[in-house]
């Protein structure tokens, strides 16, 4: 039933900050939240990797703050309120968690919501008609551009696991 | 100003504790108990207002991570415990969370005399069609094909069907929700708990980890192709062309809760000596 977010409308270039600033906040919120799960399931690896996602993330977030100037981005944002379905594009999935996953799959999850965003400020910038929002549009396509291709040049670092990758030699199903 | 916008403008994460929780990753739980913190904040009611209650399994464990009242009973009787609390306390507002083991099977009982009595709660179940809890045996809605060293060729047996049993035994609210589509089943649960009387929710949640091949419910489930209706019959009839898989409300009914008078007793001392004199 996977349905498009049903995107906020962008009536001003408050709107389009707030909206940018969020979908960073939900992204850390929600690396934070796998990263809690490895952390439960002992995969520290995993655990590193998706907390360096949320710093990234968070990151992002304030480089956003800074370029509203003197917009409050955060209580706009809150005002705006969430997707009211579906995540916001940068959510990673967290029906694709496995407690074996490897830096592959995370940096998968993280090239595939960088590429959700991308798309996501692409149609702004086909669509908008003012010109200070087509213009910042413009700018975080360029952002998400280069995150999509920092995920790629990390995927190189780590490769695609073998296809045994989830086989554990000590399995919860110990009654199959 | 009114009560409503008298009310504090509460997150998510206000309703969230600080447990981190324990179920495994993809697992559907993680994004119910996102369903639940959203659709409480949409109420807006304080933690404090609000009781989770719940038996035994994976599902059962949400009153932990969430910081409202919470009693994690024993198996199958996490509805008669709400009962109690709902009929002693009517100002709160009882959400009650199980798993289709405790709910269906050892509390399959409960079940059926929870919708027939219609007290003011919400009764979700977290429904994974397996007992994830102690390692993959079947539950009554397992399917009857399920081959494991544990069904060695399946169990053979019908499964519970339990949107059916809901709507025949008088629940006055039946929807049916999917783990991942957190959002909209927030949506639900604000409804459920909002309709008065006795709510149940259906939550196919899938278990990654004893039913892999439930990850692909995400392609099966699709919104119910009709509205809600208030007439059983129609909402049968809809029941009888239901492969599992349709999301949304299903009924809303018009019964009036259960409300037991309560308080002190009317009668002195010695009319009720009188009244249990042998």
């Amino acid at each position: 039933m996977t349905r498009a977010s049903d995107v906020p409308e962008i009536s001003s270039l408050a709107d389009l900050f707030a909206i940018a600033y969020g979908i960073e906040i939900d992204a850390v919120a929600r690396y934070e939240l796998l990263a809690d799960q490895m952390e439960t399931h002992n995969n520290a690896e995993l655990v590193a990797m998706f907390r360096d996602l949320a710093r990234a993330e968070g990151l992002h977030a304030e480089e956003i703050r800074r370029l509203a100037g003197d917009i409050d981005v955060a209580a706009h944002a809150a005002q705006l309120g969430a997707w009211k379905s579906g995540d916001s594009p940068e959510e990673a999935d967290l029906n694709a968690a496995h407690y074996l996953m490897t830096p592959w799959h995370a940096l998968q999850m993280a090239l595939a919501g960088e590429e959700r965003a991308l798309a996501f400020f692409q149609r702004i910038l086909d669509t908008a008609e003012d010109p200070g929002i087509k213009a910042m549009a413009a700018e975080f396509v360029n952002e998400e551009t280069e995150h999509v291709e920092l995920c790629h040049r990390l995927l190189r670092k780590h490769q695609r696991p073998p296809d045994s990758w989830s086989h554990d030699l000590d399995p919860p199903g110990g009654q199959e | 100003m009114s009560t409503a916008e008298m009310r504090q403008v509460r997150r998510p994460g206000d309703y969230r504790s600080d447990v981190k929780p324990v179920w495994c990753p993809g697992c559907g739980d993680h994004h119910i108990l996102l369903s639940f913190t959203r659709a409480f904040a949409e109420l807006g009611e304080p933690p404090e207002n609000i009781a989770v209650i719940s038996g035994i399994g994976c599902s059962s464990r949400i009153p932990a991570y969430t910081n409202c009242y919470g009693f994690h009973g024993v198996h199958g009787r996490s509805l008669a415990l709400a009962a109690g609390l709902k009929v002693t306390r009517p100002d709160l507002t009882v959400v009650v969370a199980s798993g289709d083991g405790d709910g269906y099977s050892i509390g399959g009982n409960h079940f059926l005399h929870a919708c027939r009595r219609n007290l003011d709660m919400t009764y979700v179940v977290m429904d994974n069609r397996v007992y994830g809890m102690t390692k993959g045996q079947p539950s009554p809605t397992t399917e009857p094909d399920f081959d494991t060293a544990l069904s060695p060729g399946g169990t053979g047996l019908s499964p519970f069907h339990p949107l059916v049993i809901a709507l025949a035994s008088g629940a006055n609210f039946v929807a049916r929700a999917f783990s991942g589509e957190h959002k909209e089943t927030a949506s639900i649960l604000v409804d459920a708990i909002r309709h008065p009387g006795f709510s149940f929710v259906e939550i196919l949640s899938p278990c990654v980890t004893f039913r892999p091949d439930e990850r692909q419910w995400k392609t099966m489930v699709r919104p119910a192709p009709v509205a809600a209706t208030d007439d059983p019959g129609r909402a049968a009839r809809r029941l009888m062309t239901d492969d599992g898989f349709n999301i949304g409300i299903l009924y809303r009914g018009a019964r009036k809760p259960y409300r037991p008078e309560f308080g002190r007793a009317t009668a002195d001392l010695a009319a009720l000596e009188k009244e249990f004199e042998l």
